[in-house]
């Protein structure tokens, strides 16, 4: 149960999360959990005059995803690709999105940058436990016996 | 060089003053605490009020820890346990990740609140009738243990915020050093400054500023390491805006390091850092020190938000 630690906004990466001043508790999309429950699309991919948004079976839209992509290469849109719909960023997206551009210009993490927060524990606990040795022998340095003046 | 691109599409979390003062109050209880611990085993008893005093400013700095975490929560502070437990219906069970600082974290702060109630209430008890609860050589295994929880929580703190997707935060990974070193740093400071009134420990003042001295080279190595990994990520102009901090904080470095070569140069002068020389540095020194201890906690949370 969230108690508002706000842990998983400092690592989202794709700023999903915020955090609800009345409840104090971290919301996000769900993908209208509730409208599925009841057999309907989420509101968004239902209301979204332009088709921009789509639901369904991952491997349909995967496809589909693909048909699209050949098609813009074909008219000479080489800048084109698919994010998120291989492995390259975080493994593979279950949402992923057409680009015209490099996923950067769209504030989206690209493939060298998209990394856990995890990636960062060893690094981090090594740096400190580096200086925590050099600080007790600094402390046993500054703190030796010393005559009985 | 890709590798170290910096582009951060995360939301703040908004961890800001509550989270810096617990930063702050952490830092310098676990400090405090490896240095009560450190000054026993110098082995020289006239080390031994000053040890105490250590233990027993750790207690009050320790205990507004998690006041100030569940302040931190707002509406749902009443959930803080919820850090602990697990109370999904059908898997409930105790949480507990050790890839997460946060959930190692608090489990951190509860067994050295543990060791905190015990050492600062044998040292209490001590003062008053010359024996504490636990006897000394177990007493000195029981606090080394506590030193070792204790150097975790005053750097975990620091590993939390690399340990994210937020510019500058997770551009380095020297936090978690930097944090402990200025912990036991400001802790050194916050020491002198409680014993520089009283003669009984007046012998561990000047070997406080010595050691202060050393913790500040450290924090201070790994203040240009953070600025050069950082600068590496390509997120230096986020602490553009924060210079007067990181100014402070640096002043308190300095003046650590003049402090204790002055000490330094009182030893090998033959004086054992008497209480009346110093009593205004310290008093000056302690606070620049507590200031900087601060305002390095503060640029870092703040330069990242
Ligand atoms: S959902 Fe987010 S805010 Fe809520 S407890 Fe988990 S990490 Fe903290
Ligand atoms: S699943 Fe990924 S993108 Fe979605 S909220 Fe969690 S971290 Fe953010």
């Amino acid at each position: 149960m969230c108690n508002g630690c706000r842990n998983c906004i400092a690592a989202c990466p794709y700023g999903v999360i915020g955090i609800n001043q009345q409840t104090g508790t971290a919301h996000k999309c769900t993908l209208c959990y509730d409208r599925l429950q009841g057999g309907l699309e989420p509101a968004c991919a239902k209301a979204c005059p332009t088709q921009s948004i789509q639901f369904g079976p991952l491997a349909e839209l995967q496809q589909a995803a693909d048909v699209r992509l050949a098609a813009l290469h074909s008219q000479g849109a080489t800048q084109a690709q698919l994010y998120g719909r291989d492995d390259k960023v975080y493994g593979g997206l279950n949402a992923f999105f057409l680009l015209m551009d490099k996923p950067e210009t769209y504030g989206l993490p690209n493939a060298d940058n998209a990394k856990l927060p995890s990636r960062n524990d060893v690094g981090g606990y090594l740096t400190a436990a580096v200086t925590a040795v050099l600080a007790v022998i600094a402390g046993l340095v500054a703190f030796r016996r010393r005559g009985t003046g | 060089m890709t590798r170290f691109l910096a582009e951060h599409f995360v939301q703040s979390p908004q961890w800001t003053w509550y989270i810096l003062f617990y930063f702050f109050f952490a830092g310098l209880a676990a400090g405090a605490y490896v240095l009560g611990t450190l000054l026993r085993f110098s082995g020289d008893p006239r080390d031994e009020p000053a040890a105490r005093i250590a233990f027993l400013v750790c207690f009050p700095a320790t205990v507004i820890c998690p006041v100030l975490l569940t302040a931190d929560l707002g509406v749902s502070w009443w959930k803080f346990w919820h850090m602990m437990v697990d109370v999904t219906p059908g898997d409930t069970g105790l949480n507990f990740k050790y890839w997460s600082p946060m959930s190692v974290g608090v489990w951190g702060l509860l067994v050295f609140g543990f060791f905190v109630t015990v050492s600062a209430f044998d040292a209490w008890l001590s003062n008053r009738r010359s024996a504490g609860i636990v006897p000394m050589p177990l007493n000195r295994a029981f606090n080394v243990l506590g030193a070792v929880v204790a150097i975790f929580i005053a750097s975990y703190t620091g590993v939390l915020l690399t340990v994210s997707n937020q510019p500058v935060w997770s551009d380095t990974w020297v936090l978690g050093g930097l944090f402990l070193a200025s912990g036991l740093s400001g802790s050194a400071a916050l020491l002198a400054l409680l014993i520089r009134n009283r003669p009984d420990a007046g012998f561990s003042l000047g070997r406080l500023h010595q050691a202060d001295g050393y913790f500040s080279v450290l924090e201070l190595a790994l203040i240009v390491v953070f600025f050069i990994t950082v600068g590496a990520a390509g997120t230096l102009a986020r602490e553009v805006p924060w210079l007067p901090l990181w100014a402070i904080a640096v002043a308190g470095v300095a003046g650590s390091l003049v402090e204790a070569r002055g000490h330094l140069r009182m030893q090998t002068a033959g004086g054992a850092g008497t209480v009346a020389g110093v009593r205004l540095d310290t008093v000056v020194v302690s606070v620049l020190v507590l200031l900087g201890v601060l305002a390095l906690r503060a640029a870092v949370i703040f330069s990242a938000q």
